[in-house]
């Protein structure tokens, strides 16, 4: 038990801080694949066939390779690319893309897949008499989606989002091999200094197994809330 | 491009060797553990639920470590013939997704056996049908062909978890790609390639359900 400790001793507050930084790495990633999600939903849902197709390559492409692939690429492949960008500009000279927003981007961009797919229901199962009546109405195309739409796809897909929220959390683990401090990492610097991998490892599984379950608890008192008048 | 084919498609035959196996002993144990769930006896009930709740919550790399890493730690494990069994990082990425699968398999099978219709089982009853009959002739194939698309997606999304296994060593697909981005600093060649592989195998697997789901599908 000395081992999770506080202090220079113990390895409690590496395991805080690094619980603090799963979390912020997964809410920046969530929000980054919310705003895919925006993006890409119109493109599935539109009548245009490019834009359709457009769309489904996004989800299908992402939603077929491993997560791992999505953070290598964009980790040595943007590393890469941002020297060539930078190379363009006259800089020649090693350039490293901070862990945190390649990590947060490849999670996002892969839970975004999944959040299309979620809004996509969504929005197909809001009644197709609701549209008519605000065309009726005379409402502007953006207003409806704004003040109609928006409101009821989230309401209908909170439950499938916090689906997308647990693969999302438990996808950032896949972060830590490119090196960024979360619990993973975190786990694996301590126990390969202490020589206890089960210990640690353990430690970690208790700290996804907390992170799940109190984000189940919130997502369920949301849900409720809600769920309201309906 | 074309260079880099050979050694991705022997470490595809590696992953789709992951992926088999540990898809068949997922099923043995996701069975196992979806009739222990729907058992009437409450420590029976929880610990099912128990290693269905650990298996879902907590992420694919961190039960590959603790197998891994963990398990090695263990002096009475070091000592057993078991041993020869968790020193191979092979035989621990198909215990770890077996295990893992196996969680999954079991809730899709459980929510497959309780929306079987009550109808059924009593009109079962009410013929004199044995209740081992009535479970290995009605029960079960119900239940097995309802849970058909969810178990397509749950083999796809072990077929991306199979690429975890590279980072214990084991020159998988995902490994192959990684030894080829180290070898020749072409991560883009690299790992797109891999990635239209993986898409590959998906596209195939997806199929086959489909045909499957056509074929057996549950029609109510």
């Amino acid at each position: 038990m000395e081992l999770l400790s506080f202090g220079d001793t113990g390895w409690g507050d590496e395991l805080f801080f690094a619980t603090l930084m799963t979390i912020a790495v997964s809410i920046t990633a969530m929000a980054i694949g919310f705003i895919f999600a925006l993006i890409f939903t119109p493109l599935k849902l539109s009548k245009n066939k490019t834009l359709n197709v457009i769309g489904n390559c996004y989800t299908t492409l992402i939603r077929g390779v491993p997560e791992l692939l999505v953070i290598y690429l964009l980790f040595f492949g943007g590393t890469g690319a941002a020297m060539y960008v930078a190379s363009i500009f006259g800089h020649d000279g090693y350039i490293e893309i901070n862990a945190f927003i390649t990590g947060a981007l490849a999670i996002g961009i892969i839970s975004g897949a999944y959040s299309t797919e979620v809004f996509r229901g969504a929005i197909l199962s809001i009644d197709k008499g609701q549209f008519e009546a605000s065309k009726v109405l005379g409402i502007k195309k953006y207003i409806q989606f704004y003040k109609i739409i928006l409101p009821q796809m989230l309401r209908l897909s909170i439950p499938n989002l916090s689906n997308v929220w647990q693969i999302t959390l438990k996808d950032t683990s896949l972060i830590s091999v490119t090196g960024l401090v979360e619990i993973m990492r975190q786990s694996y610097i301590a126990a390969g200094s202490t020589r206890d991998p089960l210990f640690f490892y353990s430690v970690a599984a208790v700290l996804y197994l907390m992170l799940t379950f109190l984000s189940m608890k919130l997502i369920n008192k949301l849900e409720i809330k809600y769920s309201k008048g309906y | 491009m074309i260079s880099i084919f050979p050694s991705l498609l022997s470490g595809a035959v590696i992953t789709l060797q992951l992926l088999v196996s540990s898809m068949f002993f997922g099923l043995i144990i996701g069975l196992i553990f979806a009739i222990l769930r729907i058992n009437k006896n409450p420590i029976i009930n929880k610990f099912a639920y128990g290693y269905s709740y650990f298996f879902r919550g907590t992420p694919l790399l961190v039960q590959l470590y603790l197998i891994y890493y963990g398990l090695a730690n263990i002096e009475f494990l070091r000592n057993s013939f078991f041993w020869v069994i968790i020193k191979e990082p092979y035989w621990c990425a198909i215990i770890a997704f077996s295990l893992n699968t196996g969680a999954y398999t079991s809730e899709i099978l459980r929510s497959a056996f309780q929306t079987i219709k009550k109808g059924y089982i009593e009109a079962a009853q009410s013929l004199g049908v044995t209740k081992k009959i009535t479970f290995y002739r009605i029960q079960l194939p119900i239940a097995i062909k309802q849970s058909l698309p969810a178990y397509g997606n749950e083999i796809i999304l072990m077929l991306k978890g199979t690429s975890l296994a590279s980072v214990i060593t084991i020159m998988d697909l995902m490994g192959e790609a990684r030894k080829v981005n180290v070898l020749t600093f072409k991560p883009f060649e690299a790992f797109i390639t891999a990635g239209i592989i993986y898409l590959f195998i998906t596209f195939i697997i997806h199929n086959i359900i489909k045909y499957l789901e056509k074929k057996y599908g549950f029609q109510t």
